[in-house]
């Protein structure tokens, strides 16, 4: 069994709302690290066994039609143990 | 005329879209998400609502509904279609129009009566109206913010397909204050205000949102 | 752990349980093992420890909550009264409308969001469960101080989860309140009323009879949302100091609920059930109990076959958890099929997972063990009922009578005023009700900020509702009995001030610990005052919910009775609204002020209680709510006073429409001077503006119900003047509407 990781993050360009009102809490609380904050989303899907290559390919696809909308995001797919 | 409206799971302003048709001296047919049949509809409303909770992204399983792949080939051929608030984020998802609705601003939902002045009146959908009408109609979403790439605004605005401009306040910090827009051809129009909600005075701000429905139906007696 | 069997409880009667821990005291634990003649199994025990709980069985207030069935007006309109889910009223052309308001307050102070959002979900369904659609919800609100930092914390919460949930269902809100006071500050009162429209002929009941008959499950999966919510949240204080107790809390799908209201309603539309229950607090426990009681008295489930999205929980855990979105309905096995049609294209999980039986016990088998053996009506009816002590409080002895600045200048008129109107109880709520839809369905005829909300319920005849949310905490401290009365007339009249007839009553009555004979005190004269004042004007009270505990360590919040009422407008194009709509209108008012300011905003402005709520006049309120429904015809506008007074009911409807007014007072005329007439909370008046051409036919009309009519002044202008006090609209509408925003972003 194993884990596909999908990553999904707004395009630099588009307007964060969230990660905004994140960065603005963080101080609030007395934490000062930040200098930017934004925020996107984890997709984990499982699969039976090792991927295969053509999983992969299709979990791309997924990933470019479903998970994310291109016109506004960007993603990345990791392969988890 | 037959106008069709489409329900998805999760659609909720299906029913004020059919009065509206109704109102306006069309036949409002209610089509099913699930099925591909247009029924010999002449034009389509897809309503505002939460299809599919707004799961994942709002319209973004909706656009791989039966009834959109339909609907995406009769729009290529010109067919006039009309997307309301959920509706337009859906025909985004579905790539009928550019650019992408995201989250407001604000961060809250919000309902108000919102101003808007009408851009373009070309549109089947906006033919009734003169360009730079004021009107009243109500905004009721968490998702309103027009974004697009700096390219795809500069066609928008060269091209004049923006259709609906919000005007005294931007409610959301959608780009360049866009509140709807239409396609290169002008048949496929999206706008975030829900023109159906605002077709009697008894239930909302103004009557203004009628002729979205009257021009429709006047479009489709010249052809 | 092994399963523990019928069988098992039998042979093994030495096992200690954890009746303690479940919330039950030792003589519930003995009666139970009497009822049963053996030690419970442990998924008994869960099931009487959550079904005997306060929230769910009511045990402290039955003894009171009687009266609203022995003091019952006779009500021809009255089609489904206390006991069923919810009550049913008949408007008229067929229709009928069934109501309720319910509580969610501890979850909201736990988990904001969720618990508001839960509270919604709820409502929705208990009115979904009799066979109606929904079509309007109202949520009054109650927190801590504005300013305070957990009002921060829960406010926006609560408020985004009413919305989130509310505005996905597509339910349009239409009114409630939002109320700010120390007394709330860590028990938030999140109240959630939902109407619901059906024909007369489509009203359905929980109840499960005709052996042979199918136990049908549908909805959402059940998972491990909740469980021993009901029992240890709502029925236990929170201990101050103490960490915050943190069950897990539900967590609703609004999506689920939206599938599942309109797979439901074509479920009905094709008469397809015999009985019909949702699941909410105490979840299987309570449908399958509670519909066995109601029918014939027998069936048997199959715990096993109900669909899980956790597949961990035990037996006990399924039968506690509270997962959200799920109904239990009893099926003719012929009709089944037809059923499960209409779920699949719903895409909505439906199970069997029992029958109705012969015989009265409610019997629970997992994987073929029997794990529950119970006479259904022991853990849905029978439960234990407290006639708890009651002792009038002792702060009585320590009221003082206000004493309060007179208002004589100009100057001081207009600073009062703002002070006032930008308190955050009278300030504008926009920030708050922008968040909620109020259009879709297209039927909302009125919303906030109007007195009523109302609803168009056919768009031929232009039948409609209009319902109103009322409670005065503050009356209520000082005099429960007549508080209850005033909050009744105060919602009856805003349905009157709108055009509609009152028709009956809904209440959420929420309180302190009932371990506190104080507390218990005010809830009994509360009930008492209720059920005399529904009696007098023949309302009937058609159910309700209950809400104690509400206390952290030993101060309880100030008593808050909710009323909600109902009322019918035969034409809902000729409503009355709230804002002044032109110039050259006259401005009356309706009822007299009188010199008190006990429990008024004003007063609390200046951290004053006072000694002595109003004393309601109500064959006098009766008089006006019929002067209002004849003479509508000839306002212009008509809005209740109520908090803030005429200075509030002036300020909000001279903004509305941005049209202005030129107020004469005359200080040596009313008692109290100025002070009264503009802050003073009196019962009984109404501001109205009628066309000059109309004013002998209202005076008239006035005559005739013996109510009495001040003139005030004319519309018009861009000002608010009272007496020499001149202020700007636009200065007022700063004052009244940057309040909320400033505090809550």
């Amino acid at each position: 069994m194993a884990t596909i990781v999908v990553e999904v993050m707004l395009k630099p360009e588009i307007l964060d709302p969230q990660g905004q009102a994140v960065a603005a809490a963080l101080p609030r609380l007395g934490f000062t690290f930040a200098q930017a904050v934004r925020q996107g989303k984890r997709f984990e899907i499982e699969v039976e066994g090792t991927p295969t290559e053509a999983q992969l390919a299709d979990i791309e696809k997924a990933a470019e039609t479903l998970l994310s909308n291109p016109v506004i995001e960007t993603y990345v797919v990791k392969v988890e143990a | 005329m037959r106008i069709g409206v489409v329900t998805f799971p999760g659609s909720l302003d299906d029913s004020s879209a059919l009065r509206a048709i109704r109102l306006a001296g069309g036949t409002p047919v209610p089509l099913f998400h699930a099925s591909d049949d247009l029924k010999e509809v002449e034009a389509v409303v897809l309503p505002g609502g939460f299809s599919y909770g707004d799961y994942l992204r709002c319209g973004a399983i909706s656009r791989f509904a039966p009834i959109m792949s339909s609907i995406i080939i009769a729009a290529e051929h010109g067919f006039p279609v009309l997307g309301i608030c959920n509706g337009f984020q859906i025909l985004c998802e579905s790539h009928l129009l550019p650019g992408a609705l995201t989250r407001n601003q604000g961060l809250h939902f919000v309902c108000t009566d919102q101003p808007l002045i009408v851009e373009n009146n070309s549109t089947p959908w906006t033919s009734g109206y003169s360009k730079g009408d004021r009107l009243v109609i109500p905004i009721k979403n968490g998702e309103g913010s027009f974004q697009a790439s700096a390219q795809t605004l500069a066609e928008l605005e060269s091209e004049g397909r923006v259709v609906l401009r919000y005007a005294d306040k931007n409610p959301n910090g959608s780009k360049n204050d866009i509140a709807g827009i239409t396609n290169a051809r002008g048949n496929v129009v999206g706008v975030m205000p829900h023109p159906e909600q605002a077709i009697e005075s008894l239930t909302g701000p103004s009557e203004d949102g009628l002729t979205f429905f009257t021009s429709v139906l006047q479009s489709m007696v010249g052809r | 752990m092994a399963l523990d069997t019928v069988a098992n409880a039998t042979a093994h009667p030495e096992v200690v349980q954890p009746w303690r821990e479940l919330g039950l005291k030792e003589d519930e634990y003995a009666r139970i093992k009497e009822i049963l003649g053996r030690r419970p199994t442990a998924s008994e025990l869960a099931m009487y420890s959550v079904m005997w709980s306060e929230h769910c069985s009511y045990k402290s207030s039955k003894v009171h909550l009687k009266q609203f069935g022995e003091k019952a007006p006779h009500s021809d309109a009255l089609l489904v009264g206390i006991g069923e889910n919810a009550g049913v009223v008949d408007i008229g052309q067929g229709y009928a409308v069934t109501f309720k308001i319910e509580s969610h307050n501890h979850p909201s102070f736990v988990e904001p969001y969720q618990g508001a959002a839960t509270g919604v979900g709820g409502i929705v369904r208990d009115i979904l469960t009799m066979g109606a659609r929904p079509i309007a919800v109202m949520d009054p609100l109650r927190f801590g101080p504005a300013d305070a930092p957990d009002t921060r914390r829960v406010l926006p919460g609560i408020v985004a989860g009413v919305g989130g949930y509310g505005n996905c269902l597509g339910l349009p809100n239409i009114g409630g309140e939002v109320g700010f006071d120390a007394t709330y500050a860590g028990n938030p009162l999140v109240n959630a009323l939902c109407v619901g429209v059906m024909r007369h002929e489509d009203i359905k009941l929980a109840t499960a009879h005709g052996t042979g008959n199918l136990v049908v499950l549908f909805g959402a999966k059940t998972g491990g949302d909740g469980i021993g919510g009901v029992s240890v949240l709502a029925s236990e204080t929170f201990a101050s100091g103490k960490a915050a107790k943190r069950p897990s809390v539900q967590v609703g799908d609004p999506f689920a609920e939206k599938v599942l209201i309109e797979c439901s309603l074509e479920i009905f539309a094709e008469d397809l059930v015999v009985g019909i229950q949702d699941l909410g607090g105490a979840g299987l426990s309570c449908a399958t109990s509670e519909l066995a009681s109601a029918g014939s008295g027998g069936m048997s489930i199959q715990l096993e076959k109900v669909p899980l999205r956790d597949p961990s929980l035990s037996p006990e855990e399924i039968l506690m958890s509270e997962s959200q979105e799920r109904m239990c309905a009893i099926i003719e096995p012929s009709k089944l099929s037809r059923f499960m049609k209409i779920c699949k294209k719903w895409d909505v999980t439906a199970t069997v997972i029992g029958e109705v039986t012969e015989g009265t016990r409610l019997e629970i088998t997992f994987n073929g063990e029997l794990i529950v053996d119970v006479p259904p009506r022991t853990v849905a009816h029978d439960g234990p009922v407290y006639n708890r002590p009651i002792a009038k409080p002792a702060y009585f002895d320590s009221l003082t009578p206000t004493s309060l600045p007179t208002v004589d200048s100009a100057d001081a008129i207009k600073s009062e005023l703002l002070k006032l109107i930008s308190s955050p109880n009278i300030a504008d709520k926009s920030w708050v009700t922008d968040q909620y839809d109020r259009y879709v369905q297209g039927n909302s005829v009125l919303a906030q900020p109007e007195d009523s909300g109302m609803v168009r319920i056919d768009e031929n005849t232009n039948l409609g509702v209009a319902i109103s949310t009322d409670a005065n905490a503050r009356w209520s401290y000082l005099d429960p009995y007549n508080g209850a009365k005033l909050a009744l007339l105060e919602s009856c009249r805003n349905i009157a001030t709108s055009g509609a007839k009152p028709l009956a009553v809904t209440n959420c009555l929420n309180f302190g610990s009932p371990e506190d004979p104080g507390v218990m005190w005010q809830f009994a004269e509360t009930v008492r005052g209720l059920a005399d004042i529904c009696l007098e004007m023949g309302l009937p009270v058609t159910g309700g919910n209950v809400s104690f505990y509400n206390q952290t360590g030993s101060v309880a919040i100030l008593p808050t009775p909710v009323i909600g009422v109902v009322g019918v407008i035969q034409d809902v194009t000729t409503r009355t609204k709230m804002g002044i709509p032109s110039a050259g209108l006259q401005i009356f008012q309706l009822g007299n002020t009188a010199d008190n300011f006990s429990g008024s905003e004003w007063a609390h402005l200046y951290g004053q209680m006072g000694d002595h709520a109003p004393t309601p006049d109500i064959a006098a309120e009766v008089r006006l709510i019929n002067l209002l429904l004849e003479a509508q015809p000839l306002f212009e506008s008509a809005h209740d006073l109520s908090d803030g007074g005429l200075a509030a009911a002036l300020t909000e409807a001279t903004l509305r429409n941005g049209v202005g007014a030129t107020i004469s007072l005359p200080g040596e005329f009313i008692p109290g001077g100025v002070a009264a007439a503009l802050f003073a909370e009196t019962p009984g008046r109404v501001l109205v503006t009628v066309d000059p051409a109309n004013r002998a036919a209202l005076e008239a009309l006035a005559a005739k119900y013996e109510v009495s009519l001040h003139l005030l002044g004319v519309s018009g202008g861009d000002s608010l003047a009272i007496n020499q006090a001149v202020i700007p609209l636009t200065e007022l509408r700063t004052a009244h509407t940057e309040t909320l925003p400033r505090l809550f972003g």
